[in-house]
């Protein structure tokens, strides 16, 4: 029984069910949640298939705790990931920030909700994205994937565990209730043919061991609980040996390099996909189900004649500053349709400085836009206003 | 193992293998229980003969947080409140490791209830050392979960009006499988509980009783650390009979020591393996024990592509 | 029975002693070693350390049997004793 369930093959699989199934294809093998919709699936789902796979599964108490239980298991060497919505979030920041401070790898899944508060617990939204990366306090740098299908949350549940170990972070997947809860053909391929990235372990004798020693590419060498290595690790400020150090040197060393080490890395990290940018009139920028939602009213805006391009973010964090600030000059404007009041808007805003037009057209959640407003949009950033 | 037979140089303390001594000296104050907490700690780790490469040590925030930087183990000082979650993923990940947590009252009873009284529940096969020194001491001297009825502090300046935690009694009744409180002063019977936490599978939880010089005593005109600990010394009595709910601590009653639950039950890991092992023997492939809700369809015979076309 | 009798080849039996090494920089003057130690070994100094506190100083050497209370409760790692070589 546990041979046979490694699953190879096409599917109709709900989006959730594929998150689940691509994470232990990437090899996870600890998941610690909580229940809430609508993450329970993905609970559900790793509760059942992990024990066949030889993997530790345990429901906690709180989000809270599933987020420390991560960290913990990442430490003793597990890949390891929790789900959960925007209210557990709220909860897991600080612990998201200790993983931060500690490099530990792993994988938050926010299947977003209606929001705030309890807001819309069976419905849809993407109005976390500014948490995702601004969410624990202090600067860090932050990575989020947003899937628009299952058959990509499959895929980007992969990537994002690819992700959180070569840069040794918690890395976040921002999909919604919408893609969550969606089924469609997944397809998955066998797990030979999936590209794994593993932490990289320390080649160094324990005695020359510094838990948090870098090279060129900012990112420290691993070494798991077990090993001989007996390095501590911390929340405070620390120094390379891992120790706490109070001083404005430590601070100015650590820090910048938590950032820089996913700023430098920016063109590896940041996936999109472009349709007819080239001699766009406008472009659409989109993530997750919107950019799904707005395809009726791009397909009518290219009747009526205007050429409209095409661009969906499946990396938000790190935004892609650099391709939209040369892309702000050429165009007349942008249109981010997202399903929040104006989050990634702002980003697009900062980016294009002035030398576009930058429309939002907003969606409180809860339902998917009209693809009037979306045409409007388009034609009146076209016809200039 | 090496480290067990240093050799004892001319000015080398013995327990000097197991401390980082380029951290050294520590930040506690003079006359705080918690040296003397970290010095029965290494002394009951030799004692109980594990692999010190696979013990680790998780601590939360507070004076007592600050043990796991000292103490030469793979050690992490985690957030406040969540040690025990991180060292229930800690030992979950790798059971061959030897987990303890040390933190202190408020970090693992007022902040992390919760999370102790659910490990305990669940048995989970971790080692909590909790350091009662009746206040939060780190931060200046505020309330705590075990500050005695009408015992002073900062954020209680006309006394404490809230009757503080039996932290013996709160996790037995939560189903730890072994439950002791010593105070510093017990420092043989301390070691010895320590190595037989160690080597004990399931929750162990051992609470120390231990002096705050600087914050405590001096708010409670309890004198020096020596002062507050020869009190212990007068109050303390051993007795392993007693039931632990019923075994409160104030400003001037006995304090009962003793080793008062010592079972043996089955951990949260065995208890796992059990059911999935009854589970799947009733099953002949794993598709057959989908719950129908949940049925995918699985199409073998088709040759696979990538589509992503919308 | 003859008090005066010796049993032959046999010495006066050998009391373990020990040999108190003190670290006196690391001392926090404390004095839990002073208080706790059974046989009254050891005294507070009139000199001063580094950061200004009273080491502990043996006193009575011969007195001291190798019970290794002192090491075992000096929150400071500050005081050990190793067995004496007779």
């Amino acid at each position: 029984m546990f041979q046979e369930s490694r699953l190879h093959g096409e599917f109709f699989m709900q989006g959730d069910i594929a998150c689940a199934e691509g994470a232990l294809a990437a090899g996870c093998r600890f998941f610690g949640g909580y229940p809430i919709t609508p993450a329970s699936e993905i609970a559900e789902r790793m509760a059942m298939r992990l024990p066949l796979l030889h993997g530790v599964f345990i429901q906690y108490e709180d989000e809270i705790a599933s987020m420390s239980g991560i960290l913990g298991a990442s430490w003793a060497g597990m890949k390891s990931m929790t789900a959960t919505s925007g209210p557990g979030i709220s909860l897991m920041n600080e612990n998201i920030g200790l993983g931060m401070m500690m490099e530990a790898p792993c994988v938050v899944v926010n299947v977003q909700r209606g929001s705030p508060s309890t807001g819309l617990p069976t419905t849809w939204g993407q109005s976390d994205m500014m948490q995702a990366r601004w969410g624990s306090h202090g600067d860090y740098g932050s990575i989020s994937l947003v899937p628009n299908s299952p058959q990509e949350f499959f895929d980007l549940t992969v990537t994002a565990f690819n992700f959180s170990e070569k840069y040794r972070l918690p890395v976040f997947l921002m999909a919604d209730a919408l893609v969550g809860h969606m089924t469609e053909k997944v397809v998955i391929p066998p797990v030979e043919e999936l590209e794994i990235i593993n932490r990289k372990y320390t080649n160094k004798k324990p005695e020359d061991y510094l838990a948090y020693d870098y090279g060129k590419n900012l990112i420290p060498d691993f070494a798991k609980a077990g090993d001989g290595y007996r390095y501590h690790t911390t929340g405070l400020t620390h120094d390379r040996r891992g120790y706490p150090d109070m001083s404005v040197e430590c601070q100015e060393e650590l820090v910048p390099r938590l950032v820089n080490k996913i700023k430098n890395n920016i063109n590896d990290i940041s996936l999109t996909e472009e349709y007819d940018i080239e001699g766009a009139d406008v472009i659409v920028i989109s993530y997750g189900i919107t950019s799904r939602t707005v395809l009726p009213a791009i397909t009518m805006a290219k009747k009526k004649g205007i050429k409209v391009g095409y661009l969906r973010l499946k990396t938000v964090w790190p935004f892609p500053e650099e391709k939209i600030r040369k892309l702000s000059g050429k165009v007349a404007g942008f249109i981010v349709p997202e399903m929040n009041l104006g989050q990634i808007s702002l980003e697009v805003e900062r980016c294009a400085c002035n030398n576009s037009h930058v429309k939002l057209v907003p969606h409180p959640g809860g339902g998917i836009h009209k693809f009037e407003d979306v045409l409007h949009a388009i034609e009146e950033v076209v016809h200039g206003k | 193992m090496a480290n067990n037979t240093v050799q004892i140089q001319e000015k080398s303390h013995p327990m000097e293998d197991l401390l980082r001594m380029d951290r050294m000296p520590h930040i506690w104050c003079s006359g705080c229980g918690l040296g003397s907490a970290v010095t029965t700690f290494i002394e009951g780790l030799k004692k109980a003969g594990v692999s010190y490469d696979k013990t680790a040590i998780v601590s939360g925030i507070g004076c007592t947080g600050r043990v796991a930087g000292y103490l030469r183990l793979d050690s992490y000082h985690t957030t406040h409140g969540r040690a025990i979650p991180f060292a229930t993923g800690l030992k979950l990940a790798n059971r061959d490791l030897t987990v303890f947590v040390v933190s202190g009252d408020g970090d693992l009873f007022a902040i992390g209830g919760n999370h102790l009284i659910h490990a305990a529940r669940r048995n989970v096969d971790i080692n909590v050392i909790c350091v009662n020194n009746f206040i939060y001491g780190m931060t200046g001297g505020q309330n705590a979960p075990t500050t005695p009825l009408g015992a002073y502090s900062s954020t209680a300046p006309y006394g404490n009006y809230e009757m503080p935690f039996n932290l013996v009694g709160l996790a037995a009744a939560a189903g730890a499988s072994y439950v002791a409180r010593w105070t510093t002063m017990h420092a043989r019977r301390l070691t010895d509980s320590i190595a037989r936490a160690a080597n004990k599978k399931g929750f162990c939880f051992i609470e120390i009783v231990s002096p705050c010089a600087t914050v405590f005593a001096r708010k409670n005109k309890g004198g020096t650390g020596l002062d507050l600990l020869k009190e212990f010394q007068t109050r303390a009595i051993i007795n392993h009979d007693a039931d632990p709910t019923q075994i409160p601590l104030s400003m001037d009653n006995e304090i009962v020591c003793g080793e008062f639950v010592n079972e043996d039950r089955p951990t949260f890991w065995e208890n796992v393996q059990a059911g999935i092992k009854t589970r799947l023997a009733k099953f002949s492939n794993w598709e057959e024990m989908q719950s129908n809700s949940r049925k995918i369809t699985h199409r073998k015979d088709r040759k696979y592509t990538s589509s992503r076309d919308f | 029975m003859r008090y005066w009798e010796k049993p032959f080849g046999k010495e006066k039996p050998k009391t373990i002693c020990g040999e108190i090494h003190i670290i006196t920089d690391r001392c926090k003057g404390c004095s839990f070693c002073i208080e706790y130690c059974p046989r009254e070994v050891l005294e507070l100094s009139k000199d001063f350390n580094k950061k200004g506190y009273h080491p502990p100083v043996v006193v009575k050497p011969d007195r001291c049997t190798f019970c290794g209370l002192c090491e075992m409760i000096c929150p400071d790692f500050a005081i050990f004793v190793t067995e004496k070589e007779e």
